[in-house]
């Protein structure tokens, strides 16, 4: 049992847990994941973490309410628990002075960027991120990311804040004002981080992207989480999360993502049903 | 001095031993069967292991005990079943073995015990296996077990896997007085016995059973830890004070093969497939959460020949496929798998197509499998394996029509403790090194046994590392000598 300490919305949808798991926040590097499982019939998913405290023994998850099990999650508040917490899993992103990094986070990815892009400045890189969102609202962990970098450019997707448009809109500008760039490092929506990659492709800019495939074990066990990289099979859970944007296939991640689309649609749905009646008899009871 | 041979409890003469035939194991019809998770034998019955028990020919050099991994003393435990002492057997079966419910049921005894029993050069070997699981079953009935009472040394051993390994070498050595603590990464106890075989081979409630004895003789559990990432080898010898660490991380990543179309939506490892079904129970979706792809009324094949592959197409028969296959590129009388599986998964109707290996995933266009395009093979000269090369026919191309297809061709060396752990030595495979006798490492203490070391083997094998590396830890926290 793992205990949430503390619960909050950053977005609508996107809420951030503190967690106590002492083991966990002692070893977990950026770039590394958690795989959870809510309760004992539940699944097992791969979540973000985005911070660790490893005084206290806490961690923060970051999650996005997709399917079942993520809204599921998104229902629970501080004092609750969720039965099986496992990590830090994956190799932890490559930390060292690169010089100029590029670090772009799309919609919830912002919060998998960000101990990345942390950890880069302190090795005394000079990181400019770009974050980018659907609209104002779902623009997360701004401050945060002001904090560890030279320069933060927003973009949303309607205009609603910042500049109106697409990540890769400012990662061209930079390109095109000349800004020598040394590494560039995307996390975010599958889209997003192929369009990144076939951008700097181009300019011959080393690209680090974290791939989010479906995952049971975490450990290299089932290899549910295989991933095509230069033509090569390679699991996302040991020998990843992060691979060369410039080797991934994309297409066979979106389409392998979308194996189970129709029982998640199905558990979704039911998932619906059971909150909807849940508020209908509270709302009976207050009647 | 004169030495008198201990009088025989049997009252059969060998020739009447001889003539008493190979008591049936009853089980569950293959109609019933092939479409229920339940196990499918369904054990003797006290009369059938007495009478089964009067076979033994009580050989005065018992050649079963000598081809045990961890050598049961046979001729023993089978004259208490005779005597009907039925408690003293599963005590003498627990002197060298921790699990006898667990082995009774996976052994490939014919290739061990049985293997070797006098009987079978005439008639059919003793039922070895099925007395083991009898007098095992009939314990865990009696709710008799014996917790024995040591004096405790003070030595903690951390175990990395729960697995057979894991589990024989905390059972052994609790019982030597060590404070045993045993750290599993996924969430439920159990390794492979768990994640990978299935209900009908082995019931998940006899595991549980297990390892609920050794709770109560005092081995502590810790689910939720992947040594080398949540914490390390080295955290525990020296942060957390281990006097020794033993690793049995089991077999490992899934190999496939690098033929086209391996990525398409319906190509699962067997691992992934099994993982899913016995851990997860998404055959229960969406009682459960976790999903699998609806097997009913498609086409499934898994790819291999052993105990991992048969438990995966029988899977899939029983979740409603139409059809079964077994494509496995050499022929039966190479087929690792146990013989007992392999007649199970013939009357259940699997159709096996021997010396036939695919050659590439055929593809809807969007992504999804429709099939693979196969060659037959035929067998040349051996290979490193002792077993004849297959090699394919020139021309002997054919497709299958296939929803689903799983790889079940072997595993490979997981890297995480290797990577994590300086100075711990791997072979060229990169499983770790670990002497034969000892199971120690090139670490100081630190021991290996099992799939990690072996690469992909058995139940049986792994627990017999288990048993070597119980002994070995005892003597280096008894003797501190390396």
């Amino acid at each position: 049992m793992f205990n949430i300490i503390h619960a909050q919305f950053l977005a609508p949808g996107i809420k951030r847990f503190v967690i106590e798991a002492p083991r966990i926040a002692r070893k977990q590097k950026p770039g590394q994941f958690v795989i959870l499982r809510i309760y004992e019939e539940g699944e097992r998913i791969p979540v973000t973490i985005e911070n660790s405290d490893p005084e206290r023994g806490t961690i923060n998850i970051v999650v996005q309410g997709a399917g079942k099990t993520t809204n599921l999650l998104n229902t629970l508040k501080a004092g609750d628990s969720i039965l099986d917490v496992v990590g830090p899993l994956g190799k932890p992103s490559d930390i060292k002075n690169y010089g100029t990094v590029v670090v772009v986070g799309g919609g919830v990815g912002t919060a998998m960027a960000y101990p990345t892009a942390a950890a880069l400045k302190r090795e005394g890189n000079r990181v400019i991120s770009i974050v980018g969102a659907r609209n104002k609202e779902l623009v997360i962990l701004e401050k945060e990311m002001r904090e560890v970098s030279d320069a933060l450019l927003i973009t949303t997707d309607d205009g609603s804040y910042a500049d109106k448009g697409f990540v890769t809109d400012k990662l061209r500008q930079l390109i095109e004002n000349g800004t020598r760039i040394d590494l560039v490092v995307a996390v975010g929506p599958i889209v997003m981080m192929k369009a990144v990659s076939e951008m700097t492709r181009k300019e011959n800019i080393h690209t680090v992207v974290s791939l989010n495939p479906i995952m049971i074990d975490g450990t290299g066990m089932c290899g549910g989480c295989r991933v095509l990289i230069d033509g090569k099979s390679e699991f996302a859970c040991v020998d990843g999360p992060e691979f060369d944007g410039h080797k991934v296939d994309f297409g066979v991640l979106v389409q392998r993502n979308a194996m189970y689309r129709d029982a998640e649609q199905r558990s979704m749905e039911e998932f619906k049903r059971r909150q909807d009646a849940q508020v209908c008899v509270a709302q009976g009871e207050q009647r | 001095m004169t030495t008198t041979a201990k009088k025989s409890l049997n009252p059969l003469s060998p020739k009447e031993r001889i003539k008493v035939p190979r008591q049936l194991m009853p089980e569950q019809p293959a109609e019933e069967r092939a479409h229920n998770f339940e196990e499918v034998n369904l054990g003797y019955s006290e009369d059938l292991a007495r009478q089964e028990a009067l076979r033994c020919l009580e050989c005065a050099k018992p050649t079963c005990t000598d081809n045990c991994p961890v050598g049961i003393d046979v001729k023993e435990f089978v004259q208490r079943i005779v005597i009907g002492d039925f408690l003293g057997a599963a005590a003498k079966i627990r002197e060298a073995n921790v699990l006898p419910a667990i082995t009774g049921r996976v052994c490939p005894q014919e290739d061990q015990c049985e293997g070797k029993c006098l009987l079978s050069k005439k008639v059919k070997p003793l039922g070895i296996g099925y007395l083991e699981r009898f007098v095992a079953d009939y314990e865990q009935r009696m709710g008799t077990h014996i917790v024995p009472n040591v004096q405790p040394t003070g030595k903690k051993v951390a175990i990395v896997g729960s697995g057979p390994s894991g589990l024989t070498v905390a059972g052994d050595l609790i019982q030597k007085g060590h404070k045993v603590r045993v750290f599993e990464a996924l969430h439920e106890i159990g390794g492979v016995l768990v994640y990978g075989i299935p209900e009908f081979r082995l019931p998940k409630q006899i595991v549980r059973e297990q390892i609920d004895y050794m709770r109560e003789m005092g081995v502590e559990f810790e689910t939720d830890v992947v040594v080398g990432r949540t914490v390390t080898i080295d955290e525990l010898l020296e942060e957390e004070a281990y006097d020794a660490v033993f690793i049995g991380t089991g077999a490992g990543l899934p190999q496939f093969m690098n033929i086209p179309g391996e990525h398409l939506n319906g190509v699962y490892s067997a691992n992934e497939f099994l993982t899913r079904i016995n851990l997860m129970k998404a055959y229960k979706f969406p009682a459960y959460d976790e999903p699998m792809l609806d097997l009913h009324g498609k086409d499934v094949a898994v790819i291999g020949g052993g105990n991992t592959a048969l438990d995966a197409i029988r899977s899939a028969l029983r979740l409603g496929a139409r059809k079964a296959y077994v494509l496995y590129r050499r022929s039966e009388a190479e087929m690792p798998a146990r013989a007992e599986e392999v007649h199970h998964a013939q009357q259940e109707g699997i159709d096996f197509q021997m010396l036939t290996a695919p050659v590439e995933f055929l593809s809807d266009g969007k992504g999804w499998l429709t099939g693979a395009r196969c060659v037959r093979m035929e067998l040349g000269e051996p290979d490193a394996s002792g077993r004849r090369r297959p090699v394919p026919k020139a021309g002997s191309e054919f497709d299958v029509p296939l929803s689903v297809a799983i790889m079940a061709i072997g595993t490979s060396a997981n890297p995480i403790v290797q990577s994590t752990t300086p100075g711990l030595g791997t072979n060229k495979r990169g499983y770790i090194q670990a002497s034969e006798e000892t199971q120690r490492t090139t670490r100081k203490g630190v021991f290996a046994g099992g799939d990690i070391v072996t690469g992909a083997a058995t139940v049986i094998l792994a627990m017999g590392a288990g048993r070597r590396a119980a002994n070995s830890i005892h003597e280096y926290l008894t003797t501190g000598q390396w």
